[in-house]
């Protein structure tokens, strides 16, 4: 028990208490009351990018899984080389910083970017595509850095799957597009579940690649909070979008937990 | 065993996945090489000209030094708590572990953008208190990136733990060992190839942690990934490609090797 208290003894002091003294902002600045969290909910500007947030991590979830799915089926049925190359085409993006990553879509979509300047040279365009600076770039660079994190839980229950039940499925007469449609998926549907919620909560608290790809014309609930912290100083109303977000992502962690709990922590108990 | 491998469907939606992914990394190599002062595909003439702007400009290495500095000092701190952490968990057991590791998994779980306001809260409250730990400090961004990392770090250690077999820690219990010895001559040496995986996670996060660093810091303490920030936010500066294509050159290698290294291992 001993050595469990220095950790605890931080993040306690560190991180809980802190926490509390957010929660205080939300309910005293600028007076007392629940004017902030009344505010969130009836002030035009701030629904509107509720709503934004909402339907740009709905289109990420859905587009981020069903990527991660193709890639992750490679990855754990392919053949060594195949399996190799996915691995490999997972792991890089994975290790490489948020803000490469985004910058990395701004030299490609940007207008004097790769996918502009070719299409130009090629005559197809006159005038460059708007790529980025929208809603589009950023849900291209949200898809682009979640994927690797959809496919860990999606491999994890594709590993699992005994490869017996698929042969004798084969073997009662079953073509293997029906194998896939009515027995693999459906084996695998509680990591497509775990992935779909990791990948909506990440999404949900986005602020690098919205900042970034967004360029300040899709501002997502994130950046409404740095907004509102060092541009027009309004903490009372930052504070209270946080706790929001706190709530929502409680929610949906205890739905992550009852579906899918990570094998680590069903093993600690 | 007989299994099917993935047809070409699979395959084909595989392989557009993967250039999905590898694209935006391959993009930056070519934009690097620009002459423009601007984000542009160099038009003719390649030119080195943003690499020399790495050597050139001392706020490039000053922030490469000051982001390593706190990478190994928040890695070190931050794997030396978890590992005391699990540890204590794994050999006592408590009533309430899931309820302890649960809350120590929090800042992983918590949006960033909520863990950035509340470290922002401690540090800007701190400042007052002892103002070499505070707001836009260096220790500071150490105290914030270990509250960070941690449970990253108490993760891949309970993982490590749940491989071990309790049998071989009842034994040296049976034989008369204390917990400390226990603790240091049983346990650790078996997951200390997880402990290490820790550390080395811990240092990565740390390295590019962009989210929370960003609050709690201004003008003093600049890492890297805050410098290229401004490079990225403010004005598009075609140094953050130069910077990039050197970041993405030394993961992608590293991989390529560890992954040679595996092989190697593999086959006797």
């Amino acid at each position: 028990m001993l050595l469990t208290a220095p950790l605890l003894a931080l993040l306690l002091l560190a991180y809980a208490l802190p926490f509390l003294g957010v929660v205080r902002w939300s309910v005293t600045l600028p007076q007392p009351g629940w004017s902030q969290y009344i505010r969130l909910v009836s002030d035009p500007l701030a629904l509107s990018v509720l709503i934004r947030t909402f339907r740009i991590c709905t289109l990420v979830t859905v587009s981020a899984t069903a990527a991660a799915y193709a890639l992750a089926y490679v990855w754990v049925r392919g053949t060594p080389l195949q399996r190799r190359l996915a691995e490999l085409c997972i792991l890089i993006p994975f290790w490489i910083s948020v803000l490469t990553r985004a910058f990395g879509w701004l030299a490609l979509l940007s207008s004097r970017g790769l996918v502009n300047t070719w299409l130009q040279q090629l005559g197809i365009l006159a005038e460059p595509l708007t790529l980025v600076r929208n809603e589009f770039g950023v849900i291209v660079g949200m898809t682009h850095f979640l994927i690797p994190f959809a496919v860990f839980p999606i491999a994890s229950a594709m590993r699992a799957v005994d490869g017996r039940v698929l042969l004798a499925a084969r073997g009662l007469g079953a073509s293997p597009l029906r194998v896939f449609w009515r027995i693999f998926v459906p084996m695998t549907l509680p990591g497509i579940i775990g992935a779909a919620l990791i990948v909506f909560v990440f999404a949900l608290g986005f602020f690098i690649t919205p900042a970034i790809l967004g360029g300040g014309h899709s501002v997502m609930v994130a950046e409404l909070v740095y907004l509102h912290m060092f541009q027009s100083p309004d903490w009372g109303l930052g504070a209270a979008i946080s706790v929001m977000l706190v709530a929502v992502v409680g929610v949906l962690m205890a739905l992550l937990w009852r579906f899918a709990r990570p094998p680590a922590l069903r093993a600690s108990r | 065993m007989r299994r099917e491998r993935p047809g070409r469907a699979a395959l084909a939606a595989a392989i557009v996945v993967a250039i999905f992914l590898l694209l935006p990394l391959l993009a930056v190599v070519p934009i690097s090489f620009t002459p423009a002062r601007f984000l542009s595909m160099p038009r003719g003439s390649w030119s080195l000209v943003h690499y020399r702007e790495l050597i050139d400009n001392p706020d490039w290495g000053a922030s490469v030094l000051l982001s390593l500095r706190i990478g190994v000092l928040s890695s070190l701190l931050a794997t030396v708590l978890a590992t005391l952490f699990a540890l204590g968990i794994w050999m006592t057991r408590p009533r309430m572990a899931a309820l302890l590791v649960g809350f120590v998994l929090l800042p992983m779980v918590v949006p960033p953008i909520v863990s950035a306001m509340t470290l922002y809260f401690l540090l800007t409250g701190l400042s007052q208190l002892a103002p070499l730990l505070g707001y836009d400090t260096w220790p500071g961004v150490v105290l914030a990136h270990v509250v960070m990392i941690a449970p990253f770090a108490v993760l891949l250690i309970l993982v490590a733990l749940a491989g071990v077999d309790r049998r071989i820690d009842l034994a040296a219990r049976g034989c008369g060992a204390t917990a400390t010895q226990r603790a240091l001559r049983v346990i650790l040496p078996n997951i200390w190839f997880g402990v290490l995986m820790a550390a080395l996670l811990s240092f990565v996060l740390s390295w590019e942690e962009i989210g929370v660093t960003l609050f709690i810091t201004s003008v003093n303490a600049i890492t890297l990934p805050r410098l290229m920030w401004m490079g990225v936010h403010d004005n598009v500066d075609p140094a953050i490609a130069a910077v990039s294509v050197l970041l993405i050159a030394i993961t992608t290698l590293a991989l390529i090797g560890r992954m040679m290294f595996q092989r190697a291992d593999a086959s006797p």
